[in-house]
Parts: structure tokens; sequence; C-alpha cells
């Protein structure tokens, strides 16, 4: 019988979560949906001077896609929990953290990626420039993966809990915080024509530091969930 | 092998039982007794290291579990109530994702020998919700099937199950103990191996 190396788990867990994705598919669209209704609800509520949506653009665009990662999170762990794969989970004989890390780049491909794809169209919208939309794209695959993960601490924190979903919104906002300031501040930067290197720089740094850290802190939260 | 002593166990405030005390050697079979609520998942929980103990140490090859951590999952396989298996999958699926979480690769062929063996002949591809409840324990105990642990964890394994269903597993534990193997499990059904005494360890 063949040992599965580190990388054949994370490829195994990433691979069982997005057949999982694909049999449910409605979970998947209601996160994208509701990115793109709130986003295309602004125009309509503030009125279409052009300038103004120009000028919030950026800032409309990384709060939707906050609250739609919010809203897939609940999700992470909790089918998992209830159906009793994630005891199993517990009894890797392989890193518990490589197993998490596995889940949430699972979790970002089906509830961020999509975000990401879906920007420039939205952001044709409120007439932003090309060089503001690549540097908003640019901005959200850097920090949507630390929407993810981040999430996932909460996520795992709150497991089992009722009202959870709620919890873990409260939880998770705050910490996202620089993930919005350094996002939208990058395109604004790129508006005002200055130099955009520094924002995306520091959102690389959040995002290596996330990476590094919180699937280890999200594995620790997952034991203490499962007593 | 597996070693418990003076184990204490406890939910909140309320102690299940304390200075428990067992050895488990190759070959052998324990089952865990006590009325509901008398600690047996409990006890199982905290052999797999779900739970803390709140006293007392639970050694494998002479090694704290705490210390082995990853070493020691290598070597057991516990069910539980809860059959970790995902609806919408289908039992091929589940069971190939079991194994891959348990650490290893199986090829189709042995999985569906596997599928085969625990009479879900013809079952192999259909999703596994549309299966009934005993089947689907059987897909979920098909994994004892292509584990070579050493140590199974049962915890209540012929729930669902039919007549036929349980001789099968009397037959897989026997096959698993002939091997130096070793089962703990908890049942409120006769089960019976033959040519093997149960050890019996009761709590109250």
């Amino acid at each position: 019988m063949n040992r599965l190396s580190l990388f054949g788990l994370l490829g195994l867990v990433i691979r069982r979560d997005l057949i999982l994705a694909m049999r449910r598919r409605a979970d998947v669209l209601t996160t994208l949906i509701f990115f793109v209704m709130v986003v295309s609800l602004f125009p309509l509520g503030v009125g279409p001077e052009p300038d103004m949506l120009r000028k919030m653009a950026a800032g409309v665009v990384w709060v939707a896609a906050l609250l739609a990662s919010m809203l897939s999170l609940g999700r992470m762990f909790s089918a998992d929990y209830l159906d009793g794969t994630l005891e199993q989970m517990m009894l890797v004989p392989q890193s518990l953290s490589m197993l998490v890390l596995g889940k949430i780049v699972a979790h970002w491909m089906v509830s961020g990626l999509p975000l990401v794809l879906m920007a420039p169209v939205l952001g044709l919208q409120f007439d932003m420039s090309a060089q503001a939309l690549w540097i908003l794209i640019a901005g959200l695959l850097l920090g949507t993966p630390i929407l993810s993960m981040v999430g996932a601490v909460g996520a795992a924190l709150t497991l089992g809990l009722r009202g959870g979903g709620v919890l873990v919104s409260l939880l998770v906002l705050p910490l996202c915080i620089p993930v919005l300031i350094f996002g939208t501040g990058a395109v604004d930067a790129a508006i005002t024509g200055m130099s955009v290197a520094s924002h995306l720089l520091l959102l690389s740094a959040l995002l290596l530091l996330a990476l590094v850290f919180t699937p280890w802190v999200t594995a620790q939260a997952l034991r203490i969930s499962m007593e | 092998m597996l070693e418990i002593s003076n184990l204490a166990c406890s939910r909140g405030d309320h102690l299940l039982f304390s200075e428990l005390s067992f050895t488990l050697a190759a070959g052998e079979l324990l089952q865990v007794e006590g009325v509901n609520g008398s600690g047996k998942t409990s006890l199982l929980r905290t052999l797999c290291g779900f739970m803390m103990p709140a006293a007392g140490e639970i050694r494998w090859r002479n090694q704290n579990i705490r210390e082995l951590d990853e070493a020691y999952y290598a070597e057991m396989i516990y069910l539980g109530h809860l059959n970790a298996i995902k609806d919408e999958l289908n039992a091929v699926e589940n069971l190939r994702i079991n194994a891959g979480l348990a650490g290893c690769a199986v090829e189709e062929k042995k999985i569906i020998a596997a599928l085969r063996r625990m009479g879900l002949r013809g079952r192999e591809t259909l999703p596994v919700k549309v299966l009934s409840q005993g089947q689907r324990r059987r897909v979920a105990l098909a994994r004892l099937l292509f584990s070579n642990a050493p140590l199974w964890i049962l915890d209540e394994p012929l729930t669902a199950l039919d007549v036929s269903a349980v001789g099968l597993m009397q037959e897989l534990i026997g096959e698993h103990l002939a091997h130096q193997g070793m089962v703990i499990y908890t049942t409120h059904q006769p089960l019976e191996v033959a040519g093997i005494t149960t050890r019996r360890l009761s709590l109250s």
C-alpha cells in the first residue's frame, strides 16, 4: 500500500473539496451573486455621476468582496463536522495543518477566485480606468486568500456553536481591515498617479504571514472545537 | 501495546470514570460495556486523542500518545457514530478519500473488491444519498478492509446493520485479530468471534 506524501494529502483535500463544491453548485453561486448584487446596487443607490462612482469604485468592490467572503465561511468546516469527516481529518497521520491549508485553498478557489474574475466586469460599471482595474485585480488576488485564511480561524473557533455565522463575522471582519485599507489604497494610489508598489507589497507580506500562521492556528482551533 | 493507566475522564464538571487501567496486547478483543451515559464513547474518544483525559496516561508501544501524535494516528483507525461519508459522492469516491485521509493511496480495484465483500455489489457508483442507513454503514465499515492499522477503535459498529452484516463484521474482526490486530469496541448487540475470548471492561 502506497503511503501518501504531504503534498499528496494537500492535493487530495483540494480535489475533494472542489468536487463537493461542483456537486453543490448553489452554494458557490450564492456568494458570487451576492457580490455582484451588492456592487451593482451602489450606482443605483447613489446616482450615476461618473466622478463619484470612479472615486468610490475600489472601496465598494472591496467591501462587497469582504462581505461575500464572510457568507461562505460558515460552510468551511460545518458540513465535515456534522457528518463526522472532521473526526477522521483529526486522525490524519500527516500534518493536520497541511490538510487545513488544502481546505483553505479549495475554499478560496470556490469563493474567492470567482470574485477576482468578476471584479473587472463590475469595475466597468463604475467607469474605472484600465490601469485602476489591473491594480484592483492584483489587490484582490493578494487579498482574497488572506480573507479565506483569517476566516478559517474564525470558522474553526465557532464550529458547532449556535448562531456561529454571525459570530464568525464579528470575529473576522475587524481582522480584515488592514487588507481592505491596502487593497483600496493601491487603487487610489494608481488613480492619483502615485506608486502602488508599497500597498501591494504590504498585502503580499500579510499574505505570507497568514500563510505561515493561520493553517496551524486553525488546526489548533479545530482540535479545541472537537473536544 | 496499548496501556491505559489511572485514566479519568470528565464531561464538564461531571466525572465519568476514574482510576481506569488496562492493557491490550496484540490479538486481543476488548468490549467496553456500560449503561447509557457511562462514558463509553468518551473513553473511545479519549483513546483517539480528541479529548484530554482529566488524569492518567495512555501509552502506545511504551510512549504517550500525546507525544507520538501523528505516528500513533498512522497505526489506528476509528469508526464513530457518524459515518464520515459524503452524500454527494459515490461509495468508491468516499472510500478513496477516506483511505487518503488515513494516509494511503488505494487502487480502485481494491476499493471495489472491498465494497463487494461488504455486500454492496452494484451500488459502487451510486451517490451515497440514495443508499439506506445500513448500506451507508457498510460503506463506512469497508474502510476497515484496506486499512493496515493494527488498532481498531469501533464505537457501536453494528448500528443499523442486518444479521448478515453482523456476521460479516464478526468475520472481519476475527481476521484482524488473527493478524495480530487489536480491537476495542462498544456495542449493545451480542458480538462473538469464534475462537477468541472477548475481554470485557465495564464502566459504571
